[in-house]
């Protein structure tokens, strides 16, 4: 017992000292090391892609200053470059997709969480998600040989002889254009706007909903009148993330939007997208300063999405908490 | 009943039955979207599509097997860049780090998986494309590459932050350090949830177009080297469809629908099979 007692105080610094260079031994310093280069690295790609964007595009910052996002010639011959009807046509197409996408992914998010029993609500939420894995080149595929025919024939004329008298449906039917851009951006995100306000509506506490239905509303009243408000700030984060999606995409809408850049009220005429002419024009952009010009488009849409993730990103973490700090209180 | 209450059970039943048709018109597109594919290309899918090299303009026949190879060749690539950048940097989050650094490098992953992929693909025209003045399979790999990391790392920490602390405490009790811990039972503990994530990182990027239009660019023959331009499946969907000629939009339908197949199975192998029991992300 005596000499136990005496060891315990020199044990201490030894085996502190055998432990290190076990530690080192075993690999854990070493691993700590590597591993934290990795983790490191993506930081350092992170930070490389924003300086290479704001490096590359020096030239046209530069000459054209804030002028860039007013004017609207694209001229590369004259080397005049305004970017003015790409950022319309982004802006305009995006907004056509959610006003389409955002009834339709809530209405259906809203089956799937309040209404749907589990054993059909999964499989149709495995069914949601493989459509979100569809590659964009598929949709332009189909956005060329079939959406196009349909408006062209179909939908165009249609609304053209309701609607006509509104400056949006004016013009010739071409079947590409702005409208068919974000019809088929909306197929595009609703997947995405389904899954994120799903999930959030499953996060609303269920004494919400129970509440409600013992004050007597009914099955839709206690969903539209408590459980979506509940859930509000999410769904407007799910519907940002959508809307981040939809300016990002490239290769659907440079597929139908009709690759002409023009600035126009009908929703008829042909457009061109900020990604779309990155898209199109990038490997035949001849001398620094049209590259240059490119590439700060290519800025602006990381910005602009990087905002827009953000506040999503934001949104959903207020919604699930304030879900979560509900239960337990 | 009074008919202020019939009025709200008949908005109740009928608002709710429009919900079920939003849930079935979104669920419909994917099957429409399957048939339209198979209608249009099935006929075209013969042993000469996955053998030959495409014929000029105008000449019928050919195939696409130098872009099947090339898409092979990039998403291999790209996994041998990505993959381990997000795996070693997610068990960097998970085990070693401190709330600040994890803080850093979650941040810098969700804004590379938010950058859209277009951006991405300026990014490596400037560091893999300009500095050697030729476009490369390596650029496109890289492009796709860099798409993989953010959906890897944050996938691997979240499924090694999901194994029970008990495994690990168990296993430091009987001797093993750190490192032997995280080797031996924490990663395979968490390996299904892992390669799940990777499984879907990869059928994300393989469908991916803009990164490659001006990285791998594209190529009507095989290619020659890893540093020199290749064809990709989806960039020969997007040229054949955009172009005039019925035999390539036949050829565009085929290879559509032999790219949107492999990406399903994926999805579904990863999805069904290999995530029995793990909660699967969601890209």
């Amino acid at each position: 017992m005596a000499t136990s007692s005496i060891n315990v105080p020199n044990a201490g610094p030894v085996a502190g000292s055998r432990s290190f260079l076990s530690r080192l031994r075993d690999g854990d310093e070493i691993a700590r090391v590597v591993t934290f280069l990795f983790a490191a690295s993506v930081v350092l790609i992170s930070l490389l892609l924003v300086v290479e964007l704001w490096m590359q595009s020096t030239l046209p910052r530069h000459k054209f200053g804030f002028s860039f996002f007013l004017t609207r010639v694209w001229d590369p011959i004259a080397e005049q470059f305004g970017a003015l009807p790409f950022i319309y046509g982004t802006l305009v197409t995006a907004a056509v997709a959610l006003l389409i996408a955002v009834p339709l992914g809530i209405g259906a998010a809203i089956f799937l969480a309040e209404l749907a029993p589990q054993k059909l609500s999964d499989p149709l939420q495995f069914f949601i998600d493989l459509l979100a894995a569809v590659p964009s080149v598929i949709y332009g595929l189909l956005g060329v040989f079939f959406v196009i025919p349909i408006m062209r024939q179909w939908v165009q004329p249609a609304l053209k002889s309701t609607l006509g008298f509104l400056p949006l449906f004016q013009g010739p039917a071409y079947g590409i254009g702005f409208l068919t851009a974000g019809v088929v951006l909306a197929i595009m995100v609703i997947p995405y706007i389904i899954s994120v306000s799903r999930e959030v509506l499953l996060s609303v506490p269920r004494d919400q909903r129970e509440a409600a239905l013992a004050l007597g509303s009914t099955r839709w009243e206690s969903t539209w009148k408590v459980v979506v408000p509940f859930a509000r700030t999410g769904i407007m984060g799910s519907i940002f993330l959508a809307l981040a999606r939809a300016l990002g995409e490239t290769m659907a809408v440079t597929m139908v939007i009709g690759n002409t850049p023009t600035i126009s009220a009908s929703l008829f005429s042909p457009g061109y997208s900020i990604a779309a002419v990155i898209a199109n024009e990038f490997t035949e952009a001849t001398g620094d300063l049209y590259l240059g010009a490119l590439i700060e488009l290519g800025l602006v849409l990381f910005l602009l999405t990087f905002i827009l993730n953000g506040l999503a990103r934001l949104m959903m973490l207020l919604t699930t908490q304030r879900g979560s700090g509900t239960a337990q209180a | 009943m009074t008919a202020r209450l019939r009025w709200r059970k008949l908005v109740s039943g009928f608002m709710l039955t429009m919900t079920g048709v939003c849930a079935l018109v979104a669920v419909s597109v994917l099957f429409f979207i399957l048939g339209y594919l198979v209608y249009n290309g099935g006929t075209s899918i013969n042993w000469d599509f996955f053998t030959k090299l495409p014929t000029p303009v105008g000449e019928a026949g050919g195939g696409m097997a130098n872009a099947i190879v090339g898409s092979a060749k990039l998403l291999l690539l790209a996994s041998l860049f990505g993959v381990p950048i997000g795996f070693f940097g997610g068990i960097y989050l998970a085990e070693f780090s401190g709330q600040k650094v994890a803080f850093v490098v979650r941040y810098a992953a969700d804004l590379l998986n938010g950058v859209p992929s277009i951006v991405i693909g300026i990014f490596a025209y400037a560091l893999a494309v300009l500095p050697f003045k030729h476009f490369s399979t390596l650029a496109g790999a890289f492009a796709l590459g860099l798409m993989m990391i953010p959906i890897t790392l944050r996938n691997t920490e979240e499924f090694l932050l999901g194994v029970p602390r008990n495994l690990r405490e168990g296993s430091m009790a009987l001797g093993a350090g750190k490192w032997t811990t995280i080797v031996r039972v924490v990663v395979p503990a968490a390996y299904r949830g892992i390669m799940t994530a990777i499984l879907l990182a990869l059928a994300r990027v393989a469908g991916e177009t803009a990164p490659l239009l001006f990285t791998a660019f594209g190529n009507r023959f095989w290619s020659p080297g890893l540093n020199q331009p290749t064809a990709s499946l989806p960039v020969v969907i997007y040229n054949y469809a955009i172009s005039p000629y019925d035999d390539w939009h036949r050829q565009a339908w085929a290879a559509g629908l032999v790219l949107l197949g492999l990406i399903l199975m994926v999805n579904i192998i990863a999805r069904v099979i290999l995530s029995r029991g793990v909660a699967v992300p969601r890209s």
